[in-house]
């Protein structure tokens, strides 16, 4: 880490008009809320949280896939809404999470990972090739693969043709959407192994999101916990894992099935209901399913707290709590 | 309960013979948790699909024993086995949207099960429905029962999976892969309700999963698959404190988990991918992956041993050397 900010969201938030009718007005779907996040070169920042707490979106607007509808992103220190589409793509690159439907099935391997070179005009095509060869290399595919399809390859070795597309712009920044989600176990650590050492050997800024916190804690420097739109806690991966503060964070920590054989399911679980987006509860949003809410959590939003790198949005930290008593 | 001996499937594929399950013994008892865990194409799911008689119509299953409660089903028919289906055995599918119906409402699916193994009237199909959705953590039982599947979230529709299995009380529950799909909070309260529900209506239970924490929590007997095969059977805290196939130990070697594994350290990865299943099967099916592999290994068929009390393993070796002795005996298998 150089101290260099590569990445930036000031504020950003994202809302979509959703369709409720033909004669009731669209109503609005908040799916990011005011998210502030600096990342450093060289850093891995994981995003955490459930299906539909607003992480895809988050992700998709990092790449400037989607514009956000507040606030600004900055690539490198400059607006994303600035920059040319082009250069957009050679700075973040993108690997998603299935490897089966994001190769095209009709290009060979060849094909599918100099596909950004052509798009870019970079390279007559003795020297495409010679670069599709050094990523194939680079990402453990051996060269006997450049003429197959994507369906003659396990899902390992797709996410490896994934990955060596993102690479193949030299971007600074991937951002890969549940890297391993798809893929077995004994796959999943040769692709974090894979991603480890390309970090290091390529000086990249990783941002991972995933729902898998074994794998953000092995992986990430720090991590961003999202609740329906909003970042709830953040701060170093150690710190957060060691000392989680949000009752959030720390179900989410609890539900972490470890192969412990000694230890049962954790007692500890969260209602059954994930909110509604469309409809967000009143005050902090996690109260109807935190199991330490007040009176506090249903009325008043709780401040965000920041110290140092970490941040926490909790009333059980913002002294509303005291306030009350007092 | 259920008691199974040499479980073969084969499928014909253009380039021969894919031997998708080879000689399987398996038993679960009441009560019972067995976990079957593998990765994908390592027959976990055939081998469930076999015990339910579910198999796809290409392939062919043989058994030297498949009792469920003492009656046979290796003689039964697919009539007596579809009688049994559903109401001594029942199955929950991975992916709850794909296996609900769409366009019938959760309670029209639930009470077919019921009326269809003639348990009784449709008032009382109805009031067990309704019963069992509140069972299983679904308030609002009598709405529910109305909506359709796309109504509900993943968590519910698998909440719904589980209570429709329970419809006839069956004795035999195989969960493939129940949560899988789900988010990790939800994931933890799903498996608290099989496992309360299965104490409760004392049922055994086969878990097939490929999440070891899941297996961790939830197993009495852990069954390794690996090609088709057992590779490593026994209770599960032994596997997991001193796992004797190689196989076994990388799958436990290569997950991080949070507290014990070194952050940013290189995760123990399996080396390869599993072979191709298709053809005659020589030697140890893992041997092209395995560290320790010797070239005994690629002679004959390796045996599973009886390795102790309840413990078996598919391997040669009789404790795993702490450090490699060879490095992959086939090393030049790809990656």
């Amino acid at each position: 880490m150089s101290g260099e900010t590569i990445l930036e969201c000031r504020g950003v938030g994202r809302v979509f008009a959703v369709r409720s009718g033909m004669f009731t007005a669209n109503r609005r779907l908040r799916a990011v809320d005011d998210v502030d996040l600096a990342l450093e070169r060289g850093e891995v920042l994981a995003i955490v949280g459930e299906s539909g707490c607003g992480k895809t979106t988050l992700a998709r607007m990092m790449l400037g896939l989607l514009p956000p509808t507040s606030g600004t992103i900055l690539v490198m220190g400059r607006p994303i809404v600035e920059i040319d589409r082009a250069e957009i793509a050679r700075a973040v690159q993108p690997v998603f999470q299935d490897p089966y439907s994001s190769l095209n099935p009709r290009k060979t391997l060849a094909s599918i990972i100099a596909l950004p070179l052509d798009v870019h005009g970079i390279g007559t095509g003795a020297e495409r090739r010679r670069r599709v060869e050094e990523l194939m290399e680079l990402v453990g595919l051996p060269s006997r693969l450049l003429y197959v399809y994507p369906s003659q390859l396990s899902g390992g070795q797709r996410q490896r043709v994934a990955i060596a597309r993102a690479l193949a712009m030299k971007p600074r920044i991937v951002i890969c959407d549940e890297p391993t989600s798809a893929l077995d176990v004994s796959v999943q650590a040769q692709i974090l192994n894979l991603l480890q050492d390309l970090r290091r050997e390529l000086d990249l800024t990783l941002v991972i999101v995933s729902h898998n916190l074994a794998v953000v804690e092995h992986m990430a420097d720090r991590v961003a916990v999202m609740y329906l739109g909003r970042i709830i806690e953040a701060g170093a991966t150690a710190s957060v894992f060691a000392r989680p503060r949000h009752p959030y964070t720390q179900t989410l920590l609890e539900a972490v099935l470890t192969p412990d054989t000694s230890r049962g399911l954790p007692e500890f679980v969260l209602g059954p209901g994930f909110p509604n987006p469309l409809d967000p509860p009143p005050g902090c949003t996690f109260h109807p399913r935190c199991p330490r809410a007040m009176p506090a959590c249903s009325s008043a939003r709780p401040a965000t707290l920041r110290e140092g790198g970490s941040l926490v949005e909790c009333h059980l930290y913002d002294g509303a709590a005291a306030m009350k008593a007092g | 309960m259920l008691q199974v001996e040499g479980l073969t499937v084969e499928i014909d594929v253009p380039a021969g013979i894919l031997h998708a399950v080879s000689d399987v013994d398996l038993h679960v008892d009441q009560g019972e948790t067995l976990c079957i865990v593998g990765e994908s194409g390592c027959g976990k799911t055939m081998t469930a699909l076999a015990l339910m008689g579910l198999l796809p119509r290409r392939a062919r299953m043989r058994a030297e024993r498949l009792e469920l409660e003492g009656r046979d089903l290796v003689a039964a028919g697919r009539q007596q086995l579809a009688a049994l289906r559903g109401d001594r055995i029942a199955m929950i599918f991975q992916d709850p949207m794909t296996s609900l119906n769409p366009v019938y409402t959760i309670g029209n699916q639930m009470e077919e099960i019921y009326l269809r193994h003639g348990k009784g009237s449709r008032k009382e199909a109805r009031e067990r429905a309704e019963y069992l959705l509140a069972k299983v953590g679904i308030a609002a039982p009598r709405s529910r029962r109305e909506q359709y599947p796309h109504q509900l979230s993943g968590g519910l529709r698998q909440r719904v999976m589980i209570a429709m299995t329970l419809m006839c009380e069956p004795i035999v529950i195989i969960a493939d892969e129940p949560t899988t799909a789900l988010d990790v909070t939800i994931q933890a309260q799903v498996l608290h309700l099989l496992s309360d529900l299965q104490k409760e209506y004392r049922m055994a239970l086969v878990l097939i999963t490929h999440d070891l924490g899941v297996v961790a929590r939830m197993a009495d007997r852990v069954m390794v698959m690996y090609a088709g095969q057992v590779v490593e059977t026994g209770a599960v805290e032994d596997v997991f404190a001193a796992p004797m196939h190689p196989y076994t130990k990388g799958l436990l070697d290569c997950i991080p988990v949070p507290g014990k594994t070194q952050p940013g350290a290189k995760l123990g990865a399996i080396p390869g991918m599993v072979p191709s299943l298709v053809g005659a099967l020589e030697g140890c099916q893992f041997r092209g992956r395995c560290a320790y592999a010797l070239p005994a290994c690629a002679a004959s068929p390796v045996p599973l041993r009886e390795r102790g009390p309840g413990r078996a393993s598919r391997c040669l070796l009789d404790s795993i050397p702490n450090a490699p002795a060879t490095g992959p005996f086939f090393a030049g298998v790809a990656r």
